[in-house]
Parts: structure tokens; sequence; C-alpha cells
């Protein structure tokens, strides 16, 4: 089977700072990956990579078949990577709603002049775009908050709402960079339930990075660790809880 | 028909009913010539606030170069009207495609800049284009352009400020304008979300400098002679002032801003430096009751009285 996403010697240089080096990572079609790793290891940076916000230094990413190293972050996310943020970006001021709406931006084909004159396709559209918005936020049980100002909500609902917003993207790959962050153990295990039943509803593939390893070990198929920007190890939720390398990177010390 | 189309019927009927009660009080002699000009003003100005609303207060680009493309329309549209005699339509429509051009060429690389640079930079390029106008004799240099026929009336007016008026509210109700709006709340969120955000700035850009344009031909054929000295700089902050005021990212607040500007500066005629005054008292009070201006992001047809419609954020009314 190719690989849906596929990074091949990726190297990030800031300055002198290696952020990422030598990254070699695949992701299969419908799997669940984790992405872990100290602080500062690089993992957001990956993401970055990943989405175009940052261009590797060197090195190539495939995504279906594709280069899209060099690509601009819209670019990418109309491929089919969307992604949510560690330190939530929300459109705070805008309602919950209209947060979800946005991103089927690339989806809607009704030109401007049908916007402007209120022909064509231009209603339909809308009319399916608020529906199906509606229907992701009560996926996430945000349906009954659609007309609050983001910024209200939360900050568990918020995380949800970062995820519900991506998936409007219709993405192939879903990067979630720290879901259960300020999460309490309750919401941390009913977002774990709902990462695995939206792969499976949504036939997503999912690259997550999370500091909460009852969450990591849970779901995900396959592990990768990076430390310093190198990936020290790579296997199953077990073979990564019993790797000499992982236990030493995260407990310090020699193993 | 949908409840989004009653309500666009409903403010339809609002907007004619209002110019027949003006038009009637302009007809039946109830009106001086002073304020007959001045409400035809205010309507070019509501155009000029709306238009600038869009760049500033809906996509969040802080631009100060409106005069500008308001002295290109005006004066592509009186070479039109005046030189080749044709009609006061194609003196605006050329007027606002030679504005538009203008804003597409400009805003591709301005755009790039954020926040204060771009303020800068459009300002600069505001009063390039001012003096490069002083500077063609074929328009009458420094010295203005003459023998403009009086072609723009009330009516005309009134039609083109809520053409205008729909157009921008209902692009702002639509996916292109939610892309503005999420361009103006998180840039580099628009951008993940799929939103080519190059695009969507310079679009808003280019459809602002339009309007700005057609604004510019209706004004320039009110006066039988026009000069770069009427599109300073000065001139784009009065319009800066009218968004502000009304409030970034509200139609509602674009009529009131301009409403409420152009009459104080009427009332005043006779006092211009108690206009500036004035002018400076309402904006430190505005900073510290009302940062977001009278109408910040919501629109009068929103609220209760007005419609059972749910009230959105961001300025949008369905
Ligand atoms: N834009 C940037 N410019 C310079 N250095 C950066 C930049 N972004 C990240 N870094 C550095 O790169 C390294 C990796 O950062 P990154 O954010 O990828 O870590 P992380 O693994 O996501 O950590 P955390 O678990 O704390 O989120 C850090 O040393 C960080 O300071
Ligand atoms: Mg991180």
């Amino acid at each position: 089977m190719e690989p849906l996403l596929k990074s091949t010697h990726v190297v990030e240089m800031f300055g002198g700072l290696k952020a990422v080096s030598d990254f070699n990572i695949y992701i299969n079609p419908g799997e669940l990956i984790g992405l872990i790793g100290p602080n500062g290891a690089g993992k957001t940076t990956a993401f970055n990579l990943f989405t175009g916000v940052y261009q590797p230094t060197s090195g190539t990413i495939e995504f279906d078949g594709q280069n899209i190293a060099g690509l601009k972050p819209y670019e990418i996310t109309q491929r089919g990577i969307a992604r949510t943020f560690q330190n939530i970006r929300l459109f705070s001021e805008l309602s919950v709603l209209d947060n979800v709406k946005i991103a089927f931006h690339s989806h809607v084909k009704y030109s401007v002049a049908e916007a402007v004159f209120r022909v064509g396709r231009y209603f339909d559209e809308e009319a399916l775009v608020t529906a199906e918005s509606h229907r992701l936020l009560s996926i996430f049980k945000l349906d009954d908050k659609a007309e609050e100002t983001a910024k209200n909500l939360p900050y568990g609902a918020q995380r949800r709402l970062e995820i519900a917003r991506a998936l409007a993207a219709k993405p192939k790959l879903l990067l979630l960079d720290e879901p259960a962050a300020g999460m309490n153990p309750q919401e941390t295990h009913e977002l774990m339930e709902m990462i695995r039943w939206i792969r499976d509803q949504f036939s997503l593939t999912i690259l997550l990075i999370e500091h909460d390893m009852s969450l990591v070990m849970g779901i995900c198929e396959r592990i990768y660790v990076l430390e310093y920007g190198e990936i020290i190890a790579h296997g199953t939720p077990e073979q990564i809880q019993n790797n000499p390398e992982v236990i030493r990177a995260y407990l310090g010390g020699e193993a | 028909m949908n409840s989004v189309q009653k309500n666009d019927l409903r403010l339809l009927v609002f907007g004619v009913v209002l110019f027949a009660v003006i038009g009637g009080a302009m007809e039946g002699g109830f009106i001086g010539s002073f304020w007959k000009l001045n409400i035809i003003l205010i309507g070019i100005n509501v155009i000029l606030s709306a238009s600038l609303n869009l760049i500033n207060g809906y996509t969040g680009q802080f631009s100060l170069g409106h005069a500008g493309f308001m002295a290109v329309g005006a004066y592509v549209g009186v070479i039109l009207t005046t030189n080749f005699h044709l009609p006061l339509i194609a003196g605006m429509v050329g007027g606002g495609l030679a504005a538009a051009v203008l804003g597409f060429l400009i805003g591709l690389p301005t755009l790039r800049l954020n926040g204060d640079y771009l303020a800068i930079a459009t300002l600069g390029l505001g009063e390039i284009i001012r003096i490069v106008i002083m500077n063609i004799q074929y328009v009458g240099g420094a010295a203005g352009f003459s023998g403009i026929p009086h072609l723009t009336t009330f009516p005309w007016v009134f039609a083109t400020m809520l053409l205008t008026l729909f157009a921008i509210k209902n692009f702002v109700n639509s996916s292109h304008g939610r892309a503005c709006i999420a361009i103006r709340e998180n840039e580099i969120a628009a951008a993940a979300m799929g939103i080519n955000t190059t695009k969507y700035k310079v679009l808003a850009f280019t459809i602002g400098a339009a309007f700005a344009g057609v604004a510019g031909a209706l004004f320039a054929h009110c006066f039988y002679i026009i000069s770069p000295g009427s599109f300073t700089f000065m001139q784009s902050f009065n319009y800066l002032i009218m968004v502000v005021l009304g409030g970034l990212g509200s139609l509602t607040g674009s009529i009131a801003g301009a409403f409420v500007v152009t009459a104080l500066s009427a009332a005043l005629a006779d006092w211009p430096e108690f206009r500036m005054i004035i002018y400076a008292l309402a904006l430190i009070l505005l900073m510290f009751y009302r940062p977001q201006g009278l109408f910040g992001y919501v629109e009068l047809t929103k609220l209760a009285p007005f419609s059972r419609l749910r009230g959105l954020k961001g300025g949008r009314e369905e």
C-alpha cells in the first residue's frame, strides 16, 4: 500500500538550531499515528512543515503521491490536510457556527457574482453549508452553543470546536496538535472515543501530538518518538513503552 | 421566498420609502440648496465609508488611500462625460473600473504588508495618485478640471448607494465574505482552513477601490470644477473617521458614520476650527466608552425590534 503521507530526510533549521533533522515518517491510509516527545523536541515544527507554515530546509514531503514541500498552507489544505493548533487559533470573535462555516470555504462553488446578486447556486450551497456545519457541531456536542461567541466557550469545548472546524475542510489527513491539553480526565476519555469514531466515520487518517500517555497508548496504532528533532524510536504502543531509549528520553539520565 | 429574501425585500422597501420621503421633501421645496447638496454628499460618503469598511472593517487591512481611488474615478468619469459627451452612467462605470484596476495593481504588492506598514504604503500611494493627476495637463493639472456637466442627482446617488450597500452586504454574507472576515480574525487559521489569503485581501481591496471610483464619479458631477486638492489624504482620513466612528465591520455603522460626519461638517461649515475640535472630542469619547464604534460588528437589522433573525457576529445578518 502507498503511504498517504511520507517525509524523507526532512530538515528544518532555525538559524543555527536544527529543530527537525533527518525526519522520516510514513503514514498509511486509515492509520491513527502518535507523535510524542519531550517539550521542544520539534513536534509542532513537524506539523508546520506538513502544512506549509514552514518550508523544509531540505528533504521531501509526499502527500497522496505528490510532493507538497513548497506549497502554501491553503494549497495543502485544499489537497486534503487539515489541522488543529496547540495554542488554539479559533476565529474567537465570531460565532461557533461561523467558525465551522468558514472552513467549508474551498468546497463552496458559487462565484462572487452569484453571491452579490444572490442567484444561481448561492442559496442551495449556503443552506448545505449551514446544515453540514450544524451536523459537525452536534457530533462534537456543540450544537446548542452554535450562536455563542467562540472565545466564550470553555477550554475543552474550544479544542473540540477546532477539530470540528478542521473536519469542515474535508481532509484526508487530520493533524491534531495536543488535542487533550487542558482537558480533565473525563473530557480526555470522551475525546479518545470521539477521535476513534471520527476516524471511522470520515474515513480519516490521523496523526496526533499528545503528552497524555493514556490517550496516546490507548488509541494510536503506531507511535513515533522525537527528541531534539530526531526520531529516536518508532513502533507499536507496547514496543514504545518498553523501549530503553524512550524511557531514557522521558525520565532523563541513563537507561 | 425564504427568510433571507424576505429580509432583503424589507430592507429594499425601507430604502424606497426613505427615498420617497427625502426626494419628496427636496422636490417640494422644503430643503434649501445647501442641504440638498449635503444630502447628496451624505449618500456619496455612505458609498465611500461602506467600501472602505469592506477593506478596513471586514477584511482587517488598514488602508488609508481611499481618496486616491475616488480621485481616479472622478477624473476618468469627468473625461468620459465632458470630453466624450457620454452619459453619467458611463462615467460611473468607467471611473469604477479604472479605480478597480488601479486597486488591483496597488493591492497585489502592498497587501503583503501588515498593519502600520500597509497604512503608510496606501497613504503614500493615495498621495502619489493625486500628485500624478496634478501633473497631467490634459485634466487641467493643479488648476483642476472645469466645465463638468452637473449630472449628479439625488435619485442617481440614492440608487447607487442602495446598490453598493446591497452588494457589500451580500458579499460579506457569503463564503467569499466569510473568507475576508476570517483573515481579519486570524490570518494563520484562515490559511489553514484553505483560504487563499492574498487573493481575498486583493479582492476586498479591489472591490473597495471600485466603489470608491464610482463614488468619485458621482462626486465630481456635483460640481462645475474639481481639482486634485479635493482628494488629499485628509479626505481619506475623513472616510476613516466615518468608518471608525460608525463601527468597523458594520454597514449600519458606515451609514451612521457618513451621516454624522457629513452633517456635522455641513452644520459647522462657517466654523471649520470647531469641526476639528468636535472630531477630536468625539474620537476621544469613543475611545473611552465605545472603542468598537457606534455599531462595531453589529447591524441594526439584527437587533430585536427590527427582526426575529438571529444575531451573528461579524456584521452579518442572516
Ligand atoms: N519559528 C521558530 N523560530 C525559531 N525557533 C523555533 C521556531 N519554532 C520552533 N522553534 C524551536 O524549535 C524547537 C522545536 O519546537 P516545537 O514547537 O516544534 O517543539 P514541540 O515538540 O512542539 O514542543 P512542545 O511539546 O513544547 O509543544 C524549539 O527549540 C523551539 O524553540
Ligand atoms: Mg508543540
